[in-house]
């Protein structure tokens, strides 16, 4: 019969109840959206890392960011990497082959509406668009090294090395002896493992702890915004409530049904907001899926639901109790 | 006072406070019911009709004097005590119906008797009060789909569907057009001749009162008259 009364209420006012859940759904699509963002990142960086066989040449790069941490534009020698990797991959176009020329990935091509052809600024300088090449190998743009290198004045100038082995089995090994070497004591030697694990959430400057600020203040809104929520439905139905009580309900009736009722938009609003972060993922990939991937988290929906569903008790523990000590006749005579 | 009423109030006071100001709403009220009465009571508005009745209820507690419903002194009971007491011993019929408006009739009478802890079905006793009010067909509306006529049935059967000692009705027909009023009137006499049901009504109108076996006419807070 509680489940009963809870349900009809929630049905009597369908607009109010939906607009809760999607409210409290919001938290979740904000807390689903940055962990998203978060492993999006990994998982760029582990696409391209995954596809490195043995290690047998080295090529070096020169990486300039040009909007924010992820955004980097690399100068690249082109036929040593082609002998490295067997070159890239093209959707559109080619290699660059005069100084203006760059060549650009799907994800940057898409955000920028670039095409084969085209002009892009970068840099302050505008860049003729050679080719378009597949997501995930090594950047989101490729120029010629010498091209960077005397656009930044650093002629000859390289920031990143990689190596090519034979055989995987020697990681670890020449890893070693790399890092032994005392000319190189001041240069990080990352396995391409390694290089992907520091492209996750914890390993990102600062990311953790923004993650978790904003985690926070999901549960902060979700709490606030249930706690208005469950405060309009108590108030809209004080003279209910007065009803019940004349009936001789308890407080702990009168606090299960507000509960019960929090719980129902709380599951209510945990679905919305995981609905809603496949919105945000289909919304970032289309309009900015260069400068941020994101990737869809189901490990995260029990979490993000388990915060909001405390959010959603707590919130809702203030009305309830106000409801259940609520005068019945002051209650009755609610209009 | 006679001995054995299932009512039984002596020198009772009620003090409303609203900020500093102290409102006295009864002020010395004595008053004895006998178990299977009917009784109206009439006053004008003010005069501690409501009060009285939100005090026998339980809905509030007296300021002093001594309240006896069913046996219970109502002076020493706990919130919680008085709760109980309105689960089992009182029923209320009022003014504007109280029926939840989100629950079909049949679920309107489900939750009082869900309330008062009994499952199952109701008795054959309860099916004939369904019968004798004549809102048997109409249990699977909701109260915006019935006439006030038939919401005041429902709640009267809600009211009844425990078996309280007591049935308290304020203002039964303040809502309802004159056929209306009559079936009402004529349904808690019947409640009230065929199973003995003790019942309270407060009225303004006196064809209304004259129903009841006796009638107490109340005036600022004090029972002048009783006939």
């Amino acid at each position: 019969m509680t489940a009963r009364l809870v349900f009809e209420n929630m049905k009597h006012q369908p607009m109010r109840s939906l607009l809760s859940a999607l409210l409290i759904g919001v938290p979740v699509t904000l807390i689903l959206t940055l962990v998203g963002m978060s492993q999006g990142m990994l998982k760029d960086a582990a696409d391209y890392f995954a596809r490195k066989p043995h290690v047998r040449s080295a090529v070096g790069v020169l990486m300039q960011p040009v909007e924010g941490i992820t955004m980097m534009v690399t100068g690249v020698d082109i036929p040593a990497y082609d002998a490295m990797t067997g070159g890239f991959r093209y959707v559109a176009g080619g290699d660059p082959k005069n100084p203006g020329d760059i060549v650009i990935d799907q994800y940057y091509a898409r955000e920028k509406h670039a095409v084969v052809g085209g002009q892009i600024t970068v840099l302050n300088r505008h860049w003729h668009v050679s080719g378009i090449i597949e997501n995930g190998q090594m950047a989101h743009m490729v120029v010629n090294l010498s091209v960077l290198q005397d656009l930044l004045s650093a002629t000859g100038d390289v920031n990143s090395i990689y190596l090519k082995l034979d055989n995987p089995a020697y990681i670890q090994e020449v890893k070693h002896a790399l890092e032994a070497d005392p000319k190189l004591k001041d240069w990080p030697i990352y396995s391409t493992e390694e290089m992907a694990s520091m492209w996750n959430a914890s390993n990102m400057p600062g990311l953790t702890p923004f993650i978790r600020v904003v985690e926070g203040l999901g549960v902060v809104i979700g709490f606030f915004v249930v706690c208005l929520s469950m405060y309009m439905a108590v108030l809209q139905r004080t003279r209910e409530i007065g009803i019940l009580k004349s009936l001789g309900a308890s407080k702990t009736f009168i606090l299960r049904i507000i509960l019960l009722e929090a719980f129902g938009l709380g599951v209510g609003g945990s679905v919305a907001g995981i609905l809603l972060s496949f919105g945000s993922y289909y919304l970032i990939g289309a309009l900015v899926p260069a400068s941020i991937q994101m990737k869809i988290v189901p490990q995260w929906w029990p979490i993000a639901g388990g915060i909001t569903m405390i959010g959603a008790i707590l919130g809702a523990m203030y009305p309830g109790l106000r409801a259940a000590a609520a005068d019945p006749i002051e209650a009755l005579a609610y209009e | 006072m006679s001995e054995g009423g299932i009512i039984e109030i002596s020198d009772l006071h009620k003090t409303y406070r609203v900020g500093e100001v102290a409102i006295p709403a009864l002020r010395g009220v004595d008053l004895t019911v006998q178990k299977g009465e009917f009784l109206s009571i009439v006053g004008p508005s003010g005069s501690g009709k409501s009060t009285l009745f939100h005090i026998i209820g339980g809905l509030a507690p007296p300021t002093s004097g001594k309240v006896v419903v069913g046996g219970q002194s109502l002076s020493a009971l706990s919130d919680a005590d008085r709760t109980r007491l309105r689960r089992t011993m009182v029923g209320f019929v009022f003014q504007k119906f109280n029926l939840l408006p989100n629950l079909t009739a049949r679920d309107n009478i489900a939750v009082a008797r869900f309330i008062a802890g009994q499952k199952g079905p109701v008795d054959s006793g309860f099916e004939e009060i369904l019968r004798m009010l004549g809102i048997a067909g109409r249990l699977d509306h909701k109260p915006s789909e019935l006439s006030g006529g038939e919401q005041q049935r429902i709640a009267i059967a809600r009211a009844v569907v425990n078996r309280p000692a007591i049935l308290l009705a304020d203002e039964p027909t303040g809502n309802l057009d004159t056929e209306n009023s009559q079936a009402v009137l004529e349904l808690l006499r019947d409640l009230n001749r065929r199973l003995g049901q003790t019942v309270l009504m407060i009225t303004h109108n006196p064809e209304a009162a004259a129903y009841g076996h006796h009638i107490v006419h109340m005036r600022d807070g004090r029972i002048i008259e009783r006939s």
